[in-house]
């Protein structure tokens, strides 16, 4: 079973949901792989500490142009929608942080002058530590695009009982392409009029995805009404109700799972677990 | 004219409570929401809509069936995986479609168009701070650097047109295609932050990224008082990394019962957080009129 | 030699624009201050890209000097590399900008 953990906001708790679960099966005697799809800022290790025993850069093909050959046409400028390759007084300059990879430039060259390089855009690692797998994508700085190195982390998902992917915040093209193929989805929300607001976009987009989803309300507290009236109007079913506690956040902000340390929490992840297991 | 630009790196520090409050405490800013997959902001300023637009984030490819003669060469040509369904229904996946136009160029039928992919909307609206420009991503919507440019830009052109002197931007968070988008030409960004290990890691993550642009960063750490250490950690680390601390803000139910009454926290009460937030402004304020940060 | 300004608007009396890639047209005069005409910048609303491909407009209409506030790396790499010069830092009007960059440069110019 694969669930992705996601939420509109950015914040609410889920990379918190998504360790906790992944800590609880795995103390249930599951197999389970975490691929923290978060590659911005991918932070499932801080609260997992797994043993990363490999890295693996992630490669994208970007065009070479041999001068030598290149007459200067310019066609591989016209064929480029993303000004990744343009040619300037009989010249081509390559910008290789705008290229999409789409090949177009190398097929569309009359002369056979471009051909294509390997250029790194982030790093996927991994390790092992008992019956959980991890794996993540670490997006270098200062490069844009997050969906390829999010389909190198999901390449490399090991065979497991639970696989818990931690999708990227948002609903825009990175989300959807961790939420890919993911059996069920978990939304994290908080009760508060903004993650409320983003939670409604998240339910569109999981919608739009076909992708059966349930709500996690993080911090619950007051105000949480009109997080019911909002899931109820999606036909979504709330599945579990974390409340506001100071020791959790301190915790949390220590990198201690709060699985861990509260043993009520530890109960409501095992019920969540047996929801989720039940359902499949 | 100045443009200050406030992220976060990870998301949920507490952002968007920090720009409505500097909306209110600036004089006459543009406000712009640059957290185009998520904005909030229209939350606590509540905006009188005067315009709305369509966002043309690309194109996207669709195939005339009537032309196709299914040969197959786009599915063979496309990088994406975006040409699906078996021979004789062959159809693109607009999720997947990256825009690219290869397999328009080969098509030997010439049975592919690219057409105008509609990726949400943009806004202009008033507010009783100033214009507010913002956007809706559609779901899945691609290319919000593209649409975080043109709010900018419109930001930009209003603040001329009427001789506005401070746009104010609600960025993107992380440190993907929006946020630089949000950061590039800005006279001085304020990373909110939190005292978690998260918030530490994706602290060096973001200022690397505005250092790397060349842009004067501040730094503040937001409900501080969760963990002293970390915060003391997050304010060594923005040092050594060429950024300047702008104060702390304590953990404060006020900031939460603002957004609950649709206000800046800064106008519910001008004590806690509120008082924190003011004085952090003041250190923006004054770094972004003279375009570097103090020590 | 023909000199292109970023600018806000089609004339000489029109504010600089800052921005290279994104400014709103540029205005094109010969270097002894004979204003050609101006061309408007399809690529202010572009996403990423747009300098460069600003860069490519002003190389193909057969620019040697480029006035203009800013101007971000892959515009610099993409003028270099078409022979354009570029002077950053303009300020005020097109007419203003023309005339301190013909003063700078002096009569021989």
């Amino acid at each position: 079973m694969r669930i992705g953990i996601a939420s509109g906001k950015g914040g609410t708790g889920k990379t918190t949901v998504a360790t906790n679960l992944a800590r609880t099966a795995v103390r249930r005697g599951r197999r389970v792989a975490y691929l923290d799809c978060d590659v911005e800022e991918p932070n499932g290790q801080i609260y997992l500490r797994p043993e990363i025993a490999w890295r693996r850069p992630v490669t994208l093909p970007v065009p070479v142009v041999d001068p030598g050959r290149c007459d200067g046409c310019g066609a591989c400028g016209e064929i480029c929608r993303f000004s990744a390759i343009v040619c300037v007084a009989g010249k081509v300059l390559v910008f290789p942080r705008l290229c999409h990879s789409c090949g177009g430039c190398s097929r569309v060259c009359p002369v056979d002058a471009i051909g294509e390089d390997l250029r790194e855009v982030g790093v996927v690692s991994g390790g092992q530590e008992g019956k959980l797998a991890y794996r993540q994508g670490l997006l270098n700085v200062g490069e844009a695009m997050s969906p390829p190195l999010i389909r190198a982390v999901r390449a490399v998902e090991p065979v497991a009982d639970l696989v818990v992917v931690d999708a990227p915040p948002g609903t825009s093209c990175a989300a959807v392409e961790a939420l890919r193929g993911c059996d069920r989805v978990l939304l994290v929300t908080e009760p508060t009029p903004f993650a409320r607001h983003d939670l409604e976009l998240a339910l569109d987009t999981v919608a739009q995805l076909g992708i059966p989803a349930e709500v996690v309300v993080n911090r619950a507290g007051r105000d949480g009404a009109r997080t019911l009236a909002l899931c109820e109007r999606y036909g979504v079913e709330i599945v579990a109700e974390l409340p506001d506690r100071r020791s959790i956040a301190e915790a949390s902000s220590r990198g201690e799972l709060a699985v861990e340390i509260d043993p009520e929490f530890e109960e409501w992840f095992q019920r969540l677990l047996a929801h989720l297991e039940d359902r499949r | 004219m100045r443009q200050i630009v406030v992220v976060s790196g990870k998301g949920g520090t507490g952002k968007t409570s920090v720009v409505a409050s500097f909306a209110a405490l600036a004089e006459r800013p543009v406000l712009v929401d640059c957290d185009v997959d998520a904005a909030d902001l229209h939350l606590v300023v509540q905006p009188t809509l005067v315009s709305r637009q369509d966002f043309i984030g690309g194109v996207r490819a669709a195939i005339d069936p009537e032309r196709c003669n299914d040969c197959g060469e786009c599915a063979e040509l496309c990088r994406f995986g975006a040409i699906v369904g078996p021979a004789g229904e062959r159809r693109i996946d607009p999720m997947a479609c990256e825009g690219c136009g290869v397999c328009a160029w080969f098509c030997p039928a010439a049975a592919i168009d690219l057409v105008d992919r509609v990726d949400g909307e943009w806004y202009l609206s008033e507010t009783r701070f100033g214009p507010l420009v913002h956007a809706r991503l559609r779901p899945a919507g691609e290319s919000s650097g593209k649409l975080v440019s043109l709010l900018r830009d419109r930001a930009r052109s209003i603040a001329a047109a009427r001789a506005l002197d401070t746009v104010l931007v609600d960025g993107s968070p992380g440190i993907g295609c929006p946020v630089i988008a949000s950061v590039t030409g800005a006279d001085v960004v304020l990373v909110v932050t939190e005292p978690t290990l998260s918030g530490l890691h994706d602290l060096e993550r973001v200022v690397c990224l505005t250092r790397h642009f060349g842009i004067p960063t501040l730094v503040a750490v937001n409900r501080w008082d969760v963990n002293e250490e970390n915060t003391r950690r997050i304010e060594d680390t923005a040092t050594r990394l060429g950024a300047a601390p702008a104060g702390r803000i304590r953990l404060d139910p006020a900031v939460t019962e603002a957004q609950i009454e649709g206000l800046p926290v800064v106008e519910l009460t001008g004590n806690g957080a509120a008082g924190d937030i003011e004085r952090v402004w003041r250190r923006v304020d004054w770094s972004s009129s003279v375009g570097r940060v103090l020590r | 030699m023909k000199i292109a300004v970023s600018s806000t608007g089609p004339s000489v009396d029109a504010a600089c624009d800052e921005r290279f890639g994104r400014c709103a047209c540029f205005v094109i005069a010969e270097s002894d201050g004979t204003v050609l005409g101006s061309v408007d910048n399809p690529n202010a609303t572009q996403g990423h890209g747009a300098g460069i491909q600003a860069a490519r407009l002003v190389a193909d209409l057969g620019v040697s000097v480029v006035l203009t506030g800013r101007c971000g790396p892959n515009a610099s790499d993409t003028l270099a590399a078409a022979g354009v010069s570029v002077v950053v830092g303009c300020t005020g009007t097109v007419g203003e900008a023309l005339a301190s960059y013909s003063a700078e440069r002096g009569p021989s110019g």
